[in-house]
């Protein structure tokens, strides 16, 4: 599910400023609907980001990461033209991946 | 007559799947998620339990770790949190909710170059103590601020 990731990369100095937007819910478990029955959790709980194919990052997300999670993380030794790789998934299964470049 | 039409129709339902799911990226050979997500720490209620679990119990207070977060949240579905760590050596970094349900929020190793820098957006259900933890050198560190909380929101 690449779209419903946005990414951006840009040179901050040495360093490769990444920024990642990913849609999804991030449902907690504990919230009701509307007809007070229990929303079953749902939330993006690994990632792992690459630059140019070699893991830089890799993390364990809970559900208290907001709705529509943002991260953003830094990366010595990156340039432009360099690609940075973002692979999620969560606790139902699905992966959403995307991929840019660095500018 | 009608086997056939429905064997091929069969075989092409079965080929516009798979292409659906290569588009989708669903067959892609992904990256592989190294560890088992930890249960045993994301679902702790006690924060002093929940560092614990994730491997960062005894921690040393530490001001080389730097919590950027707003000082009162209005909405604490979607609450900025930015930290960084100047102590060297540090390998991974694990953000916690002391009042949350679920305190812990987050845990992030940094490999291959990547700075000991995160900056995500988190829910907080009330005011609380925001702490973060990293390990540096063998050893855990921790530091904290308190972010007001107006309107709760865990669970977005």
């Amino acid at each position: 599910m690449a779209e419903a990731m946005k990414m951006r990369a840009t040179m901050e100095g040495n360093v490769v400023d990444v920024k990642v937007l990913i849609q999804h819910p991030m449902d907690t478990g504990i919230m009701k609907d509307k007809n007070d029955k229990l929303i079953p959790a749902f939330f993006i709980n690994q990632v792992v980001a690459t630059l140019n194919g070699k893991t830089v990052l890799e993390s364990q997300w809970g559900v208290g990461i907001a709705k529509n999670p943002f991260i953003g993380f830094r990366i010595k030794g990156g340039k432009p033209g360099d690609k940075v790789g973002v692979n999620a998934v969560d606790n139902l299964g699905t992966k959403y991946d995307g991929e840019v470049v660095v500018a | 007559m009608n086997q056939l039409r429905r064997a091929f129709l069969k075989n092409a339902g079965a080929v516009g799947t798979v292409a659906i799911a290569i588009a989708a990226g669903l067959l892609k050979p992904g990256v592989v998620f190294a560890a088992a997500w930890n249960n045993l720490a994301f679902t702790a209620k006690d924060p002093a339990e929940a560092m614990k679990n994730a491997g960062y119990g005894g921690a040393t207070e530490s001001s080389d770790i730097v919590i950027k977060a707003p000082d009162i949240a209005e909405n604490g579905a979607v609450v900025p949190v930015t930290a960084t760590s100047n102590i060297p050596g540090t390998t991974s970094m694990a953000i916690f909710v002391e009042k949350n349900p679920a305190p812990m929020i987050a845990d992030f190793e940094f490999l291959n170059g990547a700075e000991p820098y995160i900056s995500t957006r988190i829910k907080m259900a009330k005011t609380s103590i925001v702490r973060v933890t990293v390990k540096a050198g063998g050893k855990n560190y921790t530091s904290s601020r308190e972010v007001k909380v107006t309107i709760g929101g865990c669970g977005g």
